[in-house]
């Protein structure tokens, strides 16, 4: 079995759950394994569908009292009682904030090494080859695991979604024997951000601003574009956000988020390689600035020489447009 | 109070970097090396902490002797101790690797601690998976990619990034803690704490001191290729004015792109 980590909030699926775990179908298929998807935290029996539409046979809904708030020590713990039982020959997380916290600590609770952030899966002989990127997104690591279970991490928006039409499996609920005393860290709040915007990391389309913006009040223009296209969210460059111009959560780039949407547009950002590194994987990237030198048209699948603020709302226009049809 | 802060000397983000296939690695030489950056965001937490609360500051490093610029580095800042722990194998990308070496250096010979600050990810192998790690063998718990901290007394609250929003997180001590940009902003060594730092003898732990077996020591990961990514194929420059260039470019990414 490949057993996959699921992420809901507020009962809802994460998609780059679903990501992986349609990945996790595919490389499973090649393999002759079951797939099992793992639920933890309460009332998630709703979400149970969602799973087996997207490929899995099982689903686990692991409850306790110590998984009501996320904690990783606890959900580390419940996740190893479930893999002893269960004998996975692989457990799949998605490399979200949460996948990142949590999946090198069941590994290390394992005592297996982990494939962290992949962004291609392989099988080879038999065998699972995990590809990522090492120094930002400049050079990629092919490697396989020594250890049994495997454990890795996903890069999200980068395995496309599986729909098997499938509608059931076999549920099985367990209950978590880590008891609340035993954890000693645990999510006490969580704030979403300005009118529960898009993450930048979860957007389909982002419309990023570099120091070309020229201003905070210019940002408004992108949240203008943001606000025709659905799925898409602002992002910026790390000059626009040490100006104090847009808060660092939109930060793409080294030591900003990394994203990987179906579009990016880079408007007034020059390229350099700390930005390039944190959107290079993009699966289309557009240009608008108004140096023809700029490196950013390197990394660029269209670009426009020009003043970005005379084409933002052209395209403003021609995108509202297109989208209506 | 107690901290340790975990170093880790990395390559310039500005390198240009080689591979070679054969070797199935990075080429090291013309490489710069820094102190990785995200640690000098918790150096400089520890730095603050223990002004504010009083303490002491240790900075630890895995790696060979000449890890021993980025503690010098770290003594400049202020730390009040450094120490390596001297490990011949080079990048592995192994971070459970890594993390049972911290763990067993800790647990057989600096036991002490109420604070364990990491940066959120070394730069270069792009890891991100010690500090967890770090935290599940000692039994600790942990907030990742920090940006709020917050001590008092035996309890913690820090501040982290997720999708769309921040959480908080309460923990007591001791715990692990990773340093995300914004966090703070690094301190500049001063000219007398460099040259007090490198007078200072820094103690050397050899890995194989620790008692750790073969079996904990061998790498986990089976390298089986390192490469360039995929070369993007030239990209078109749509000419015109704006707003044909923005009408060409919608039409693109429909129906050629297809991704609108
Ligand atoms: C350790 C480290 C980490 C870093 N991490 C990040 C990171 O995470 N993210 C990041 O982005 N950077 C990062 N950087 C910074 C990076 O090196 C660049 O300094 C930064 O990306 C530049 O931002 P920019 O492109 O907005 O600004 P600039 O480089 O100043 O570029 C502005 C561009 O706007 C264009 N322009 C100006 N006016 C107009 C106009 N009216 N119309 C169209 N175009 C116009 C200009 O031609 C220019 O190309 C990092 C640097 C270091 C050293
Ligand atoms: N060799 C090392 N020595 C000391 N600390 C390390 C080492 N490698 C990683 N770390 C710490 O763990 C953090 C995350 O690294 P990584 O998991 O390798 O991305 C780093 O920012 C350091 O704080």
């Amino acid at each position: 079995m490949i057993l996959v980590y699921i992420e809901a909030r507020e009962g809802k699926i994460k998609k780059a759950s679903l990501e992986a775990l349609s990945e996790a179908r595919r490389r499973a298929d090649e393999l002759n394994l079951e797939i099992g998807g793992a639920l933890l935290g309460s009332g998630l029996e709703a979400a149970a569908a969602e799973v087996f539409a997207r490929g899995a046979h099982k689903a686990f809904l692991l409850e306790g009292e110590a998984l009501d708030a996320y904690s990783a020590q606890a959900e580390a713990a419940a996740l190893e009682e479930l893999v002893k039982d269960a004998r996975p020959e692989a457990v799949f997380f998605s490399a979200t904030a949460r996948g990142k916290d949590l999946a090198p600590r069941l590994a290390a609770r394992l005592g297996v090494s982990l494939a962290s952030d992949c962004t291609r899966l392989e099988v080879k002989d038999g065998r699972i080859e995990y590809t990522r990127p090492i120094f930002a997104g400049k050079a990629l690591l092919s490697f396989r695991l020594k250890s049994a279970p495997q454990i890795a991490s996903l890069r999200p928006n980068v395995f496309p979604l599986l729909d098997t039409g499938r509608k059931d499996g076999e549920v099985v609920k367990r209950a978590a024997a880590v008891r609340p005393d035993q954890v000693r860290g645990r999510v006490t709040e969580v704030r979403s951000g300005k009118g529960g915007a898009l993450d930048v990391t979860e957007a389909e389309v982002i419309f990023s601003g570099g120091r070309g913006m020229k201003g905070p009040e210019n940002f408004a223009l992108l949240e203008e574009l943001s606000g025709a296209v659905p799925r898409s969210a602002v992002g910026a460059s790390r000059s626009a956000v040490d100006s104090g111009w847009i808060d660092h959560h939109h930060q793409v780039g080294q030591t900003g988020k990394t994203v990987s949407p179906n579009v990016y547009f880079a408007f007034g950002i020059s390229g350099a390689i700390q930005h390039l590194a944190g959107m290079s994987s993009s699966k289309v990237i557009v240009a608008v600035n108004k140096d023809p030198e700029a490196p950013i048209f390197k990394a660029a699948d269209y670009g426009i020489v020009g003043d970005l603020f005379q084409v933002i709302p052209p395209l403003k226009e021609e995108l509202k447009k297109l989208l209506e049809e | 109070m107690n901290i340790f802060v975990f170093v880790k000397r990395v390559p310039d983000t500005e390198s240009k970097i080689k591979i070679k296939r054969e070797t199935k690695s990075v080429v090291e030489e013309g490489l710069s090396f820094i102190l990785n950056p995200y640690d000098e965001f918790a150096v400089e937490e520890a730095l603050r902490l223990r002004e504010a609360q009083g303490g002491r500051v240790a900075v630890f490093c895995v790696g060979g002797e000449e890890s021993l610029i980025v503690l010098r580095k770290c003594l400049a800042m202020g730390a009040d101790e450094a120490v390596l722990i001297k490990d011949a194998a080079g990048e592995t990308y192994d971070g459970l690797r890594t993390a049972r070496i911290l763990a067993k250096a800790l647990q057989a010979k600096y036991p002490e601690f109420d604070l364990l600050l990491f940066g959120k990810q070394g730069m270069g192998a792009d890891n991100g998976q010690v500090p967890s790690m770090t935290a599940e063998l000692l039994g600790l718990p942990q907030a990742n990619v920090v940006t709020k901290l917050q001590i008092e007394g035996s309890a913690g609250a820090a501040v982290r990034e997720i999708e769309g929003g921040e959480e908080t997180v309460a923990f007591s001590l001791p715990a692990v803690v990773s340093a995300q940009k914004g966090l703070n902003e690094p301190r500049y060594e001063t000219l007398k704490g460099i040259m007090a730092a490198k007078k200072v003898q820094i103690p050397v732990v050899p890995v194989e001191d620790l008692g750790l077996s073969a079996a904990e020591l061998a790498p986990g990961l089976e390298i089986t290729g390192v490469d360039t990514p995929p070369e993007r194929k030239a990209g078109r420059i749509l000419t015109g004015a704006p707003e044909e260039a923005a009408r060409e470019l919608a039409q693109a990414l429909r129906s050629e792109a297809k991704v609108l």
